[in-house]
């Protein structure tokens, strides 16, 4: 039977991590590099990188992120932020990244979904979902709408709808965020990550509000994920992967525990 | 020298990363002379049989595997490396290899396990337990596993070929092995550890005429 995955998400500007995170002894590291390298031996199961760089300078510094990260740690990694086209995706796959995710990208251009599923097949291309809770109406019938532009953006398009679109479009995989939970380290939204996992056939992520281990059993469990994204509990080291993972294994939640 | 077969199958230089990392001078081609002169054959691959196969057949390639199969030369086959050297996949209704006799098949839609369905495709870690005492197998925990992604299954026809099995719903042959073929469906080279302790026997393994 397959693993729960924990995933850490390690956001990126201009080569560097934005928020620091806390190493043995409270060192700050601040290259994305020894990060994932960090996590690696302490046993993510998996890592996601988010460039939110916007400049083509930028984009080359990333690519050489993702070349040295690849060296580095022999597990899967993805990463996302501004890949608008295939040949964007091809550049990060050639560096040495598993997985490309579009989020605003797909939603403004979902054809980019099976453009990047046929030229790389489906376990490559990562659908990112920013979802806004919202009125149950015609347009949003699961009662959560997408959001664009790092949630700056409400599109009134449903986000339940959008999913299963994107999985017909050839979507491998979805990394699913509550902007209503992100950042609250209050727990994830169950309801939305339960209604979304159930109604699709590719492995979920959950993303947004984890703070304590409970939470990560929670959204395992009630709410169907596949895998959950974790940031500051880890990145404060508030929380150990470790700890997380024997935390889950001790409440029947099968996950790695050898690496 | 460790040859990687570059048959035109997805992105091949994690493999290379991962020889990079234990000291294991590597090449990446598709030119036969120079994989005739490598020590071992690393057999890799992501995507689609069919376009695969196709590709296998029009460099020459797939006559050339079976030679190295047949001469004796250790032989590592990779996630659709793996499959494409059964007799037939149902991705794409392929004739493939036929150096191990089996069919490769797509997991059922409806597999449920605990009354849940079951996701496809396979995307994770998952266990492996091995079956076969064989030097590139040896020294691994119980409890390792292994990251697996793929939508398609190998089932050998004799169950002497079978190293590994993996439960997913159902149970699958996730390693197979016999004189100088090793084949693993999971990505070694993404499995952490314990996956670069089999890409390193498997260097070291000098194939069924050294042991």
């Amino acid at each position: 039977m397959l693993s729960k995955r924990i995933i850490p998400c390690l956001d990126v500007r201009a080569g560097k991590l934005t928020k620091g995170v806390k190493f043995q002894g409270n060192i700050d590291i601040g290259d994305p590099v020894e990060a994932a390298r960090a996590y690696y031996e302490q046993g993510a199961d998996e890592i996601v990188f988010y460039d939110i760089t916007a400049s083509a300078e930028g984009r080359s510094i990333m690519i050489e992120v993702v070349r040295r990260v690849a060296e580095t740690i022999f597990i899967p990694f993805s990463v996302g932020g501004g890949i608008r086209t295939v040949e964007d995706m091809r550049q990060v796959i050639m560096a040495g990244a598993e997985k490309i995710s579009v989020n605003t990208e797909a939603v403004l251009n979902p054809v980019v979904i099976a453009e990047g599923a046929r030229a790389f097949g489906s376990q490559c291309i990562v659908l990112g979902m920013d979802v806004k809770k919202c009125s149950k109406s015609s347009e949003t019938p699961s009662g959560y709408e997408m959001v664009i532009h790092g949630g700056r953006t409400a599109t009134g398009r449903d986000a339940l709808a959008w999913a299963r679109e994107a999985e017909r479009l050839g979507a491998g995989e979805i990394c699913l965020n509550s902007i209503d939970a992100d950042g609250t380290q209050n727990g994830y939204e169950i309801d939305l990550t339960n209604l979304i996992s159930s109604h699709v056939g590719i492995p979920v992520i959950a993303s947004g509000g984890a703070g304590r281990p409970e939470h990560l059993l929670d959204v395992l469990t009630r709410g169907e994920a596949d895998a959950a994204l974790v940031a500051s509990m880890v990145h404060y080291r508030t929380h150990t992967i470790a700890e997380i993972k024997a935390f889950l294994h001790g409440h029947g939640v099968k996950t790695r525990i050898y690496w | 020298m460790i040859g990687i077969v570059d048959y035109q199958a997805g992105n091949l230089t994690s493999v290379a990363r991962a020889l990079e990392f234990l000291r294991q001078p590597c090449l990446i081609t598709n030119d036969p002379q120079i994989l005739d002169d490598a020590s071992h054959i690393i057999f890799p691959g992501v995507g689609a049989a069919g376009a695969a196969m196709a590709n296998l057949r029009k460099s020459g390639l797939d006559l050339h595997l079976r030679k190295w199969v047949q001469r004796g030369k250790p032989v590592l086959g990779i996630c659709l490396g793996t499959q494409v050297i059964f007799d037939y996949s149902e991705e794409d209704d392929t004739t493939c290899l036929g150096i191990v006799p089996g069919l490769v098949r797509r997991f059922p839609a409806d597999l449920q396990i605990d009354g849940r369905r079951v996701k496809i495709p396979h995307m994770g870690w998952n266990r492996v337990v091995f079956q076969q005492d064989h030097p590139v197998f040896a020294g691994l925990p119980e409890a390792a596993e292994f990251y697996f992604v793929h939508a398609f299954y190998p089932a050998p026809a004799e169950e002497g070929w079978a190293a590994g099995w993996t439960d997913y719903g159902i149970r699958f042959c996730s390693a197979v092995a016999r004189g100088n073929l090793v084949a693993v469906q999971f990505h070694p080279e993404k499995s952490g550890r314990p996956g670069l302790a089999i890409l390193a026997n498997f260097c070291r393994w000098g194939g069924i005429h050294a042991q």
